[in-house]
């Protein structure tokens, strides 16, 4: 910063830079990692961290309840899925928390719509063009930026104006050298292909996984294998779909639950060091029906939970103002009420992991979240 | 700056509203009637997939499998799924080799998209085993005849269709207070019976109505009632019954007794007429015009088409009930239609039949096509959620995704090096609108396939 810049900042009111306990951008915390795991289709929180002590938990979901002595006991109140064995491991030793009865700002039930809200973090659809993750990235210092999709394709919550790159393994035949460096040649005058040409190829350089294997854990060994990098992305999302259990959800939601927590184990695994510097979130559009429907399974509801993975989480605990389950307590007398803001929560934790004013954070991934008091003792201090 | 080549009439009729020139078809002489006259030879049924079974052969299977799983013993099970899945693995493999071949060969192009942007729109997913066998079926027996007839009838062909009464749960959905729910509460009070919203609030949000419009959750209920009963044949008890070669059956014992009411007007049919007055309302309502409309000003002009576009459309919807020909007349006589700039992304399955039909393949022999549409991205019948694929750029033009093109065009192109001159026929393909810069890198290439795997990747062949 030069002379002009600083008198330039400070008249504008940036002196307050200086007096907050929060870095300034430049400094911020960005060795960390920060990975985004979207599960699309509403997945059921309900039978994903368990209130086994709710009087109306058994009665509402039936044969589809969850049987507590088969569960992970998390405290007085709340019971693990036993799918998520390794997850549950993580949460006793302090690597883990959950955070329940949460929801993003819509209200409706559409997948589609409620994905787009979560993504872009407006509070209505449709309402912003780009996504939260990607403004996120221009509160971080240009050189350490890098964002990733595990994907072939770019999820909303990362498209927008900094540029970011999209990994996944290939079953084809490599195309030779020759053919990729024609395509850079091809391209370099085309502006929306360019940079997305160059974003494949560094992608690509940084792969040392050629494997194109598609399970769980390979899955996670291989973001692992890129976040762990020096110089490769801090960023990522994750996609995983298949949690609208509207049929036979007790075995789906059980391999559902088995997936990801193998993939997060892979992910904690292939980390090594970087594990400590790193927060997972895993989040859904909205939760189901707290009640089970007709056909073994559970509608579009409302209230969700959050799970909260990393080295220096404030773990084992769950985080949840509990509004009950009773008749009177559910959201339009069938979802689970929510009572803490996942927009809220996004900002909380990010702005606890990076060490950035979440006030700051707030603004740029939330312009229209309103609620400011940021919630604390996510993170290890 | 983005491509500024322009695309000449010719090209938009054919890249843009047709699958991709071949090198083979004659170029249009007047282009607005060439997309007019498809309407008249377009064949329901062609010959790629005349050899498929239909419906009610897969349905009979369906419920002889269900019956073999029911009587299999708990050593069997495993097996005989491994092997059901296996047959239904290969119906979905046949199929998408079928419809690909059509799309190869079909002398009107553009009505072939059509089906394809219809098929888009009612989506299905094979991610649920069962519909796997049927999803083929559905698309050539409940879009393809309906195509150039009117929505209504399309809607109702697809909501009685097996492959979307089972995708979206409405075959075990019950009323609760059918004579089927309460005989199994008499029998077993602990056993829940009832509703199933999935397919009643789809139908709403994303084959009618469109999101946003208006609706209710209550409204998403009360339908869900109103279509209680809409089931199969041979599946169940009555498996015996005599099937309807549609596979479709109305369960009068699962239908939820009484008036319904939906955006303030109420039903009071009974039985199966209930579900099928308020399937017909929707069919023609204001906010099923426009969503429709821009569904299809989105798929040919634009990612984000104008209002008037959109309005004009709507009302050749309207004031034509529902008729889509003039729909689709109304679209082609749109000046927006015809704006020179390559704006659509091509999806991955536009692209891959375009560069297939580009290089001369008349069929599949030695072509995985289902493993190339997984690693381009875009699945055939398997697209992850009900509101089918996206149909914007921000989707599909990604990295990664731009790799895997690179990687099928060599592929594709490596065996065809010294029978085709991509520095003739890039011209021929984009019908002129080929830059300098292409044809720059194409005659500077290493080898005649290097050269053909760069035409079907320059940025002129990826969009249309």
């Amino acid at each position: 910063m030069n002379r002009r810049d600083f008198l330039r900042l400070t008249s504008l009111g940036a002196g307050v830079l200086f007096a907050s306990p929060f870095l300034t951008l430049a400094n911020a915390d960005t060795d960390r990692r920060f990975i985004f795991i979207i599960q699309r289709g509403a997945a059921d929180g309900l039978n994903t961290v368990i209130p086994y002590a709710d009087p109306d938990y058994a009665k509402l979901r039936g044969s589809l309840a969850i049987d507590v002595s088969k569960a992970i006991k998390l405290n007085g109140m709340f019971a693990l899925h036993p799918a998520l064995a390794q997850t549950g491991r993580m949460y006793a030793s302090g690597q883990a928390l959950f955070v329940h009865a949460v929801a993003s700002p819509y209200r409706d039930r559409s997948h589609f719509d409620g994905q787009n809200v979560l993504e872009t973090g407006g509070t209505v659809p449709y309402q912003i063009k780009d996504g939260w993750m990607n403004r996120f990235l221009s509160l971080l210092p240009k050189s350490q930026n890098d964002a990733i999709a595990f994907a072939s394709t770019v999820p909303m919550a990362l498209r927008g104006a900094n540029e970011v790159t999209s990994y996944a393994p290939s079953a084809l035949p490599q195309a030779s050298d020759d053919l990729l460096m024609r395509v850079t040649q091809l391209y370099a005058q085309d502006e929306q292909l360019h940079g997305l040409w160059n974003a494949a190829m560094d992608a690509k350089n940084m792969s040392d996984d050629a494997s194109a294997k598609q399970d769980p854990a390979s899955f996670g060994k291989l973001a692992a294998s890129f976040l762990s990098k020096t110089d490769g992305p801090r960023i990522a999302m994750i996609e995983t779909g298949g949690w609208d259990t509207h049929t036979g959800e007790e075995a789906r939601l059980d391999r559902q639950l088995r997936s990801l927590d193998d993939m997060l184990a892979a992910i904690r695994d292939g980390l090594g060091q970087v594990w400590s510097r790193t927060t997972i979130i895993v989040a859904t559009e909205f939760g189901r029906t707290a009640a089970a429907n007709g056909t073994g399974g559970t509608d579009h509801g409302t209230g969700a939970a959050s799970l909260i993975l990393g080295g220096d989480v404030n773990g084992g605990k769950v985080i949840a103002d509990w509004p009950g389950l009773s008749n009177s307590s559910l959201y339009e007398g069938r979802d689970l009420k929510p009572t803490t803001s996942l927009d809220n929560l996004i900002a909380s934790l990010i702005a606890a992991s990076f060490n950035i004013d979440p006030d700051k954070i707030n603004r740029t991934l939330f312009p229209e979240n309103t609620r400011k008091n940021a919630i604390s003792g996510l993170i290890r201090t | 700056m983005t491509n500024a080549i322009n695309m000449s009439p010719a090209a938009i009729a054919i890249n843009r509203f047709g699958l991709g020139a071949t090198l083979n078809d004659p170029l249009p002489g007047d282009p607005k009637n060439y997309l007019f006259d498809q309407f008249g030879q377009f064949q329901v049924l062609p010959s790629p997939l005349a050899k498929l079974p239909r419906t009610s052969e897969l349905m009979t299977e369906y419920s002889k499998n269900l019956l073999e799983m029911r009587n299999a013993d708990q050593d069997e099970k495993k097996n005989t799924q491994r092997i059901l899945r296996k047959d239904s693995r290969d119906d979905y493999v046949s199929a998408v080799r079928a419809r690909a071949e059509s799309a190869l060969v079909t002398p009107t192009p553009f009505v072939e998209r059509l089906v394809h942007f219809w098929s888009n729109h009612f989506a299905i997913s094979v991610e649920k085993p069962a519909v796997a066998n049927f999803a083929g079926a559905f698309e050539f027996e409940a879009i393809r005849p309906f195509v150039l007839g009117n929505f209504r009838d399309m809607l109702f062909a697809v909501e009685t269709h097996p492959a979307m009464l089972i995708y979206l749960d409405q075959v075990r959905s019950i009323g609760p207070d059918s004579q089927a729910a309460i005989r199994a509460a008499a029998r077993d009070p602990d056993k829940k019976h009832g509703l199933n919203e999935n397919l009643a609030r789809e139908i709403m949000e994303l084959h009618t109505l469109g999101v946003r419009s208006g609706y209710t959750q209550t409204d998403v209920t009360e339908f869900a009632r109103a279509l209680t009963g809409w089931s199969l044949s041979g599946i169940g008890r009555d498996r015996n019954n005599e099937s309807p070669a549609s596979g479709f059956l109305f369960r009068p014992n699962l239908h939820e007794p009484g008036d319904r009411s939906i955006m303030g007007k109420t039903y009071s049919q009974n039985g199966r007429a209930q579900g099928e007055a308020i399937l017909r309302d929707l069919s023609i309502a204001p906010a099923t015009a426009k969503h429709i409309a821009t569904k299809l000003a989105r798929h040919f002009v634009s990612d984000t088409p104008s209002p008037g576009l959109v309005d004009r459309l709507t009302n050749a919807f309207l004031e034509n009930d529902g008729e889509l020909k003039s729909v689709y007349k109304a679209l082609i006589h749109s000046p927006e239609s015809w704006s020179p700039a390559p704006v659509k992304f091509k999806t991955p399955w536009e692209w891959l039949i375009s560069a297939l039909r580009g290089l001369g393949r008349q069929d599949l022999e030695g072509i995985n096509i289902v493993q190339l549409l997984n690693q381009l991205g875009q699945p055939t019948w398997r697209p992850g959620s009900p509101a089918g694929f996206d149909d914007i750029a921000d989707t599909w033009a990604a990295p990664n995704a731009l790799l895997r093109r690179v990687e099928v065009a060599q592929r594709i192109a490596g065996p065809l090096g010294d029978k085709l001159d991509a520095r003739t026929i890039g011209d021929k393909l984009l019908l002129g609108s080929i830059s300098k810069e292409t044809q720059t890198a194409i005659s500077r290439s290493e080898s005649a396939s290097t050269g053909l795997a760069l035409l079907l990747v320059s940025p002129e062949f990826l969009r249309r």
